[in-house]
């Protein structure tokens, strides 16, 4: 059931009806019972897998959890009796028996990911490889259907059992609990990806109906709508008429269908990401924020900071920092710094950490190289940055207050948004060496005038682009207005009328200019791929 | 306090009022007209215009709306007929159509034209919503669009057309804002008025089809059909136009003409009449076969009128008063449109 159809909308509804007239402390039931439904409606096949991810978590994380204790129990009981050594004998037995429920469900659950999402992708690497020796393809490929959002629930879930595993979180005793935790139907499709310590507080929760909460929610619900249906599933056509005939579309082209890729990935994902927001807002249930005005950002580690923040945070608290204290890194420090210095030894761990984490980042988006090499780059720019800070303290030195013109922010913006839209470039042609063959080509084949004409080609009319140019300039309005607080707050301020024509203006530009229907191709959400 | 409240509730109240208005003005607005072009697609709402005391209701496809002209019945018989068709109407719209117009009127007869009865599944998105924006509400409209939807339709986008022609705002017209409340009359009592002539020139090849047999579906509708005319006491009459595009097939005929005398059904294949009905279908088309003009329209209602009355015992209603300004009217508006192409 896509977000953007009719059905869903009148699920939402019957949903968002039942669940503030049924007695407050049934609400939870009734979003599981809703999550069951939603996830049925893409197939029976979706539930097996998020089933086997529930109970296997919930399991380890109970034993856990009762290892825990006991352990505590039994430490406590023998205060008197036991010596300091056998004390820490036994805690590290007990750790031991943890540690091995804690990486069987890793297994398990990051094994069902790796086999399904990435089987395909290793026979055609294995494939490749054989060609080239023996001429032939020599492993047939697998028919895998990949669950519904198994990347995002798959990581919600572990990150619920790391945290369990460290202590950081209490094991949740009742299994229904923890299938609302993984299943939550907003955040199923593309996230965020929540922390059992911050969802469950509110997901659990009674709700009483408030208008103001409802109210909040809708009007970001449609925020949401008006990106997705007005730019992103609009300007779509335009990205795939150029990225799927790379003979035809070339240089000034390949230039325009990488700032279409960038409205259209931004508009689809931050606007998936307020429909969800919203509906769980609807609901009463806050969700942790996956956007911070990304395109705003003076450079691209800050912009990773800023786009899908849960994301980041994910990988950077489940990998990069454990990955970074574990005994081979600070042994490579170590090595490094005895060999090649102080500075090597502090650098190398961090460039190796931080291409495997990149690496993780890509692979996670999608099996492909196109990914890999898409999250091996964003590494690549991010510590080419860092090591040129030197220089541009110098520049910065030499030019004192450059940082504070404006037109110096314009420049840093407009920089991050063209490097980062050039790395998405990767998400959009078939291979890696193609990317880079029809980059170079927005340098060497930039005939503006017959691509301006042929622009009207790609199946958008002129009023179909002053659509999305106005929606464009909506959207960056809105976020400008946004740095100085929420703009919901402050409409809610205003009288009634105010706030109804606003939101009833929202709806009738989504419902107008919108691209949905017949005519329209359903697009299911970006990052729903991934 | 209190009053404030009230006062920003009947402001919101108001509102809301308002939003419903721009709605409904926006839904108007950006429906087809089906005025000046596709014609077809205004045919099923003018039904709702007309008096209900036709002695023939004539349903079915392309084939009953462009070849039987209810004026010449008129002229030439005084038999009152309406045709509730539209383009590449399906039986089970026409059973459901039919369904409908029995609740306004119970006619002497029911004429079928039975191309339809090759379709066995919903086919069409624009030819559907042609046959069903046009219906008014009913039980038989919302089962006709349950029946008819294709897999990418929605039942809401029936009940709301806007959902389904918002994106016609760039492409709007004078049509759109002239008739967005009222539309002018395109058919003579359903029939679909054709000037042009455009002979056929080939023959039809006859490819061979890996199954004759028509659907399941298709057979259920057309007992729901006979069943309804029985239920009524309306006399069902079975016909195929004499058009040969497109293509009917021998074994079709065969299952229809079984079908027919099974059930004690009339019918008549005019395919096999073109030369005793006195049609020419070197002149008498207007699309190289598919469709009879005006002209050819003429001949067959001429012909089929005659057997009509013997058939359906129907009584010339040339002297009654009751419907003789409407049909005079409606001749001259006929002959009009007409006269434009002499």
């Amino acid at each position: 059931m896509l977000f953007t159809s009719f059905e869903f909308v009148a699920f939402l509804a019957c949903v968002l009806v039942l669940y503030y007239l049924i007695p407050v402390r049934f609400q939870w039931i009734l979003l599981l019972v809703a999550n069951v439904f939603f996830y049925a409606c893409s197939g029976l096949y979706g539930l097996l897998f998020m089933g086997v991810t529930i109970v296997t978590s919930y399991a380890a994380a109970r034993i856990m959890s009762a290892v825990q204790y006991h352990m505590d129990d039994t430490v406590k009981a023998h205060k008197e009796v036991w010596s300091k050594q056998e004390r820490k004998a036994y805690k590290q037995q007990i750790k031991r028996k943890k540690r091995m429920i804690f990486i069987g469900c890793l297994l398990v659950n990051l094994g069902i990911l790796a086999v399904l999402k990435y089987t395909n992708f290793a026979i055609a690497n294995v494939n490749g490889i054989a060609a080239l020796f023996t001429g032939r393809h020599s492993i047939a490929r697998v028919n895998l259907v990949l669950p519904l959002g198994i990347s995002f629930y798959t990581f919600q879930t572990m990150g619920y059992v790391i945290d369990v595993y460290r202590g950081k979180a209490e094991a949740e005793k009742n299994i229904f609990k923890m299938a609302l935790f993984t299943s939550f139907f907003p955040q199923l499709i593309q996230g965020p990806i929540s922390r059992f310590g911050e969802l469950s507080q509110t997901l659990y929760a009674p709700h009483r109906f408030d208008f103001r909460t409802v109210w909040f929610g809708l009007e970001r619900v449609l925020w949401g709508y008006f990106k997705k249906l007005v730019i992103a599933d609009r300007i779509v056509v335009a990205v795939n008429a150029i990225v799927g005939q790379p003979d035809i579309y070339s240089g000034f082209y390949v230039f325009c269908g990488m700032l279409f890729y960038a409205a259209e990935l931004y508009a689809d994902f931050t606007g998936g990401i307020d429909i969800t927001i919203g509906i769980a807002q609807m609901f009463g249930i806050q969700l942790a924020e996956n956007f911070e005005r990304p395109y705003f950002s003076k450079n691209i580690a800050e912009y990773w900071r800023r786009w899908h923040i849960t994301m980041g945070t994910w990988f950077k608290d489940y990998l990069f920092y454990p990955l970074s204290a574990s005994m081979p890194v600070l042994s490579m420090s170590t090595f490094c710094r005895r060999h090649f210095g102080a500075a090597a030894g502090r650098r190398i761990p961090v460039y190796f950490v931080t291409l495997v984490v990149w690496f993780a980042t890509g692979i996670w988006h999608g099996a492909s190289w196109n990914f890999i090499v898409w999250g091996l780059l964003n590494a690549v720019v991010i510590l080419l940055s860092q090591e040129c800070r030197p220089l541009y303290e110098k520049f910065h030195a030499h030019f004192p207050g450059i940082q504070k013109k404006y037109a110096y922010r314009i420049f840093q913006v407009v920089r991050t948004v063209l490097l980062m839209s050039s790395l998405r470039m990767l998400d959009c042609y078939r291979n890696v060496g193609l990317t880079f063959k029809m980059f170079g080509t927005m340098f060497t084949d930039w005939n503006m005038t017959a691509a301006m004409k042929g622009l009207l080609q790609l199946g958008l009319t002129a009023a179909d682009y002053a659509v999305v140019a106005v929606a464009v300039v909506l959207v960056l309005c809105v976020s400008l207005k946004q740095r100085r607080g929420s703009i919901r707050e402050r409409l809610y301020e205003r009288t009634a009328a105010v706030q109804y024509l606003v939101v009833f203006a929202l709806l009738f530009a989504i419902l107008i200019f919108g691209a949905y229907g017949i005519g329209y191709d359903a697009n299911q959400f970006i990052y729903n791929q991934f | 306090m209190v009053r404030s409240k009230i006062k920003t509730l009947g402001i919101v109240a108001v509102l809301m009022v308002l939003s419903v208005l721009a709605l409904y003005f926006a839904q108007a607005l950006l429906m087809p007209k089906y005025m000046s072009n596709v014609k077809e697609g205004a045919l099923i709402a003018e039904y709702y215009k007309a008096p209900k005391n036709n002695d023939v209701i004539f349903i079915g496809d392309c084939e009953v709306y462009e070849n039987i002209s209810p004026v010449t019945l008129w002229q030439e018989y005084g038999i009152t007929s309406y045709i509730r068709g539209s383009a590449q109407q399906l039986i089970w719209q026409s059973y459901y159509l039919l369904e409908e117009t029995l609740r306004y009127e119970t006619p002497k007869a029911v004429v079928f034209n039975v191309l339809s009865m090759k379709y066995n599944e919903p086919q069409n998105e624009a030819y559907n919503r042609m046959t069903l924006d046009g219906m008014k509400w009913s039980d038989s409209k919302a089962a006709s669009i349950r029946a008819s939807m294709t897999e990418k339709e929605s039942f809401i986008s029936y009940v709301f057309p806007l959902l389904r022609f918002h994106s016609r705002w760039s492409a709007l017209t004078k049509e759109d804002f002239r008739y967005m409340f009222s539309k002018d009359m395109v058919s003579y009592n359903g029939y679909l008025l054709q000037t042009e002539r455009k002979g056929v020139t080939t023959q039809p090849r006859k490819t061979p089809l890996a199954d004759y047999s028509f659907g399941e579906n298709a057979w259920d509708y057309l007992d729901k059909i006979t069943q309804l005319c029985k239920e009524k006491n309306i006399r069902l009459v079975l016909m195929k136009a004499p058009t040969i595009y497109p293509v009917w097939y021998d074994e079709w005929e065969e299952q229809i003409k079984d079908y027919a005398a099974q059930k004690d059904l009339p019918y008549y294949n005019f395919l096999e009449s073109i030369q005793e009905s006195g049609i020419d279908l070197t002149t008498d088309t207007y699309d190289a076969g598919l469709h009879l003009n005006v002209w050819g329209a003429e001949k067959l209602s001429r012909y089929f009128g005659q057997i009509l009355r013997t058939e359906c015992d129907l009584p010339d209603h040339r002297q009654d008063s009751a419907v003789l300004s409407y049909w005079q009217e409606m001749e001259e508006r006929y002959e009009a449109e007409k006269g434009t192409a002499d």
